[in-house]
């Protein structure tokens, strides 16, 4: 106490014994720190160590990690399965009504016509070249168009019948490739090369040419690969959290041996892994077919919407390098291409949930690819102004009765419209309306909204921030994004890794937008304008 | 119907009156939110928040310090005079008297400032954006109570103009607008807003024997109702009292430290507000209850505000074991009994367009200025109160701030591959 006291008096002008604490204090404090960055430079040195011994030193740390301490409960099977556990904590899901309930015995919906759709296709050029003519009977496997840029990659026609009609959109692009289906199917026979023997050159030849290859979709810009691409790894999502979206676990069931020969034909197409990312969001586990997977690594995911997008879990796997390649598909995907097979058809079966509060009856039906909207909800509409969305609410696209359901898509919406003026809708909202923000109470709110398609307010420029990271769990700034793909500012696009996203990464982010930017649009003008350079 | 009928009828053409269409179109989606509708090549429904009813809870937040401010200048006036000292005495009298300093305040600041904002959007040819709403209701809570009218319409051209507008609108501008507002008046007319006496309205003066200055809204208007109902009325005759020093805490706190602010007011008085000051900073509790809103609908950044109040008090202690002057001797945590801490903190600084975009970003935006502000009150003789300078310094280095940020973010991308 001596020697502080006289070391304050000499130090500060108005020495007291109130001083000498404070001193002592910060003593203690400067101990601290000295004590964290002796940790810290420790820490560093492990981290190093374990680069230069080749070892996965991501999860190991010596500073403990305060999220940690917060997390939920994971469940004990996702525990004990061994494999790591993605928790993320940004996101939303959004309530709605009208959701159709889950069945293990979907509705076969009575189809007629089906179409194939070269603009579903990022990339593809506006008038591919047709291998049939309006008139010709097809099979179904049996391929139809192709890309002059990629001549090797065929695009094959979902179903057996006739070529009744090609709609055209301006400048002469094809729209429609309109096939009119038979009453008994008539497929193609493939003849696949057997796995064991087979090198991945045959295997990729027999899917170009059989029309398996145009359901792989490669990262970033989420095209169709071209013929000499080769990926890195494959990731696959086995859960799909964007909204309303059928349960994978119920489309997988009774598909199980078609799901796990896709698995064995995609891990001969990369020298890397293949990825299946698993439904850890609860109460129930996965399918069998997902947990017990073989011959692929598995990843547990537990969060909000956007947990369940392949691009997130890759960013959370292994993040995607500028200039690497990466495979993705879907799970129906991998089926039909399993299917090649197993089944020795092109089996182009798809499991749709027709949703949206304006059905009559929301629910689940089996059709194939390329379905006619008007004939999938026949009867089930209600009176109203409505919108037909082939996709889910967030990244799908309007259509009307005459068009038909997109290629990937595993959903039609239908929603109202939203042509009504609101009197002081700012202020006292008078409609429910889903958001993330507390500013609406939520006494007043339902459990589950009737959305429709008003905007609830006009586009602004860019003034709240921190909105979009409370929804996107990718390490980046998305604004900042957005700002330099505005001022095609190529460095930081890159460099905040514009590459890693897909327009259905950002969706909710444009969902929760206070100033109604078309974030989509603008992403998707980058990536445009980053594939134009590369 | 009848309203929406009304308003068709009336819309003034796009082309041939462009000012008087975006007159037209600002009252139109103030009254009703429009019915667009999403379009293609984007999401198909959207949040229900948009910015208006943003801004309309930042002004919601604000509106309990108004009233009290009101209640406020009276209270002070009548002090001065060294009648009805107590807070409950001629309660509606102080009431009126604050809302007559007020009103052409708050009248003018909106109608300037949207004039403006209407006129460069018809000629720019979109619709009026809200930036304005909420600098508009800030600007009276942070000028002085006998502000000239003309000063004030100066100001706010200004900051409209040179701060916002020349910058692109609402989104774009660097500077916080309501500062700018009062930094203008701060420089081109420095006497009407330094010292003690710009604080209590209605006087020609604090020395003991100054007049008051009433007009005829006191002495005719009012007094008129009040002598109706048998209640006090203004004395044109009254005179500043004897001994009546006027003095804020802050400009106390400078010349002999914590005592000599506690020998005019108590510690309570200065947190409840019953001091002299700007019209809506002194409140302390009605400010926090506002920042409480702001935080709970999570309108205003919490980073943001907890940066602040830490930086503030880490500096606060440091000077007090400095300790040289009286004014560094003010125990840390008395520092936010006086001056406008919270309201900088729960208005100005959570500013989103001024501010840092990022969350590191916030963190260091809100220590800075809480370093800042409290070196420029305690160690500065020139200004008394920090904050606005403060803020509008850091508002400078808010987008470079985030700029590292971001280079962090991409420097450990490219580590990555």
């Amino acid at each position: 106490m001596l020697t502080f006291s006289s070391f304050s008096t000499s130090t500060f002008a108005q020495a007291s014994g109130g001083n000498s604490l404070l001193v002592a204090s910060l003593f203690v404090i400067a101990a601290f720190v000295l004590i964290w960055m002796i940790i810290r430079v420790a820490d560093n040195l492990l981290h190093l160590e374990g680069k230069n011994q080749q070892v996965d030193h991501r999860g190991i740390s010596l500073l403990p990690k305060l999220g940690s301490i917060f997390q939920p409960r994971v469940p004990e099977p996702i525990v004990n399965s061994g494999n790591p556990v993605h928790i993320l904590k940004q996101g939303y899901d959004i309530p709605l009504e009208g959701v159709a309930p889950s069945t293990h015995k979907p509705e076969i919906a009575e189809v007629t016509r089906f179409a194939l759709q070269p603009k579903n296709y990022v990339g593809m050029s506006p008038i591919p070249k047709l291998m049939v003519e309006v008139g010709d009977e097809v099979k179904a496997g049996q391929p139809v168009f192709y890309d002059k840029l990629q001549p090797e990659v065929l695009y094959v026609s979902p179903v057996s019948g006739e070529f009744i009609e090609l709609k055209r959109a301006e400048k002469r692009s094809i729209a429609e490739i309109i096939i009119l289906a038979d009453k008994d199917q008539k497929y193609v026979e493939l003849n696949a090369p057997e796995l064991e023997y087979a090198d991945t050159e045959e295997i990729r030849a027999f899917l170009k040419a059989n029309g398996g290859w145009s359901f792989i979709r490669q990262r970033p810009f989420h095209v169709v690969p071209s013929s000499d691409d080769v990926p890195e790894n494959i990731f696959i999502s086995t859960f799909d959290t964007s909204p309303m979206a059928p349960d994978l676990n119920m489309v997988v069931n009774g598909n199980e041996a078609a799901f796990q020969k896709g698995l064995d034909v995609l891990g001969k197409l990369t020298e890397g892994d293949v990825y299946l990312g698993l439904d850890g969001r609860g109460p129930n586990l996965p399918a069998e077919a997902f947990q017990g997977a073989s011959g692929v690594k598995k990843h547990w995911f537990i969060g909000k919407h956007p947990a369940g997008n392949v691009g997130i879990q890759i960013h959370h796997i292994k993040p995607l390098k500028a200039g690497s390649k990466v495979w993705t598909l879907d799970v129906q995907d991998v089926i039909t291409i399993g299917n090649m097979w197993v089944q020795n058809k092109f089996v182009a079966d798809r499991i749709i949930a027709l949703n949206g509060a304006e059905l009559k009856t929301p629910k689940i039906v089996q059709t194939k690819i390329g379905a006619n909207i008007g004939e999938l909800l026949k009867g089930n509409i209600k009176e109203g102004d409505q919108r037909m969305i082939s996709g889910d609410i967030l990244t799908g696209q309007q259509k009307n009765a005459d068009n038909f359901l997109n290629i990937s898509d595993t959903q039609i919406s239908v929603i109202k419209e939203g042509h009504y003026l609101e009197p002081f809708g700012w202020l006292i909202p008078s409609v429910p309306k889903p958001s993330i923000s507390k500013s609406f109470p939520s006494i007043l709110n339902p459990d589950k909204y009737e959305v429709d398609t008003n905007t609830h307010g006009e586009r602004r420029a860019f003034v709240v921030t921190g909105q979009y990271e409370e929804v996107l769990p990718v390490d980046t700034y998305p604004q900042a994004l957005l700002k330099a793909i505005l001022n095609n500012d190529f460095e930081t696009m890159e460099g905040l890794g514009l590459h890693e996203l897909v327009e259905e990464d950002v969706a909710l982010c444009e969902f929760v937008c206070t100033s109604k930017m078309p974030v989509q649009k603008i992403l998707r003008d980058g990536l445009e304008m980053m594939r134009a350079q590369s | 119907m009848g309203l929406l009928d009304l308003l068709k009828r009336i819309e003034p053409d796009k082309q041939k009156s462009p000012f008087l269409h975006t007159l037209y179109d600002g009252f139109y989606t103030f009254l009703y939110v429009p019915d667009h509708t999403t379009k293609k090549g984007g999401v198909h429904v959207r949040d229900g928040m948009d910015l208006k009813r943003t801004m309309i809870f930042v002004v919601l937040a604000m509106l309990s310090c108004y009233l009290f401010g009101m209640w406020n200048i009276g209270h002070q006036h009548f002090v001065a005079l060294g009648v009805h000292d107590g807070y409950l005495d001629a309660f509606l009298m102080k009431l009126m008297f604050g809302l007559i300093k007020l009103l052409p305040v708050i009248v003018v600041s909106f109608a300037v400032g949207l004039g403006i904002e209407f006129y460069t959007a018809s000629k720019k040819g979109h619709g009026i954006e809200e930036g304005y709403l909420v600098s508009g209701a800030l600007i009276p809570l942070i000028m002085p109570p006998d502000l000239p009218i003309w000063m004030l319409v100066m100001a706010i051209v200004f900051a409209v103009v040179i701060g916002k507008e020349a910058f692109g609108g609402t989104g774009m501008n660097i500077w916080n607008i309501a500062l700018l507002a009062r930094v203008f008046v701060f420089f081109a007319y420095p006497t009407t807003i330094s010292g003690d006496e710009v604080w209590v309205a209605g006087l020609d003066g604090i020395n003991a024997g100054d007049a008051v200055n009433y007009g005829w809204w006191e002495t005719g208007f009012f007094n008129s109702i009040f002598e109706a109902f048998g209640w006090v009325t203004f004395d044109p005759a009254a005179t500043v009292a004897d001994g009546y020093t006027g003095a804020t805490p802050l400009s106390l706190a400078y010349q002999g430290g914590w005592e000599s602010v506690t020998n005019t007011y108590s510690a309570s008085q200065m947190w409840w507000g019953a001091i002299p000051g700007s019209i809506g900073e002194t409140s302390k509790p009605l400010i926090l209850l506002g920042a409480l809103l702001l935080l709970l609908t999570r309108i205003a950044s919490w980073r943001i505000m907890l940066g602040m109040f830490i930086g503030a008090a880490i500096t606060a202690v440091g000077l007090n074991i400095w300790g040289a002057s009286p004014f560094m001797d003010v125990p840390w945590y008395y520092h936010f009994y006086m001056g406008s801490f919270f309201f900088a903190m729960a208005f100005m600084a959570t500013d989103p367009v001024t501010a840092s975009a990022t969350s590191t970003g916030k963190w260091i935006y809100g220590l800075f200025i809480g370093f800042l502000g409290m070196i420029i009150r305690v160690m500065n003789p020139a200004y008394p109160e920090g904050w606005m300078l403060a803020i509008l310094l850091m508002n400078t280095f808010s987008a470079l701030i985030d700029h590292y940020v971001y280079q962090a973010n991409i420097k450990k991308r490219l580590q990555r591959a």
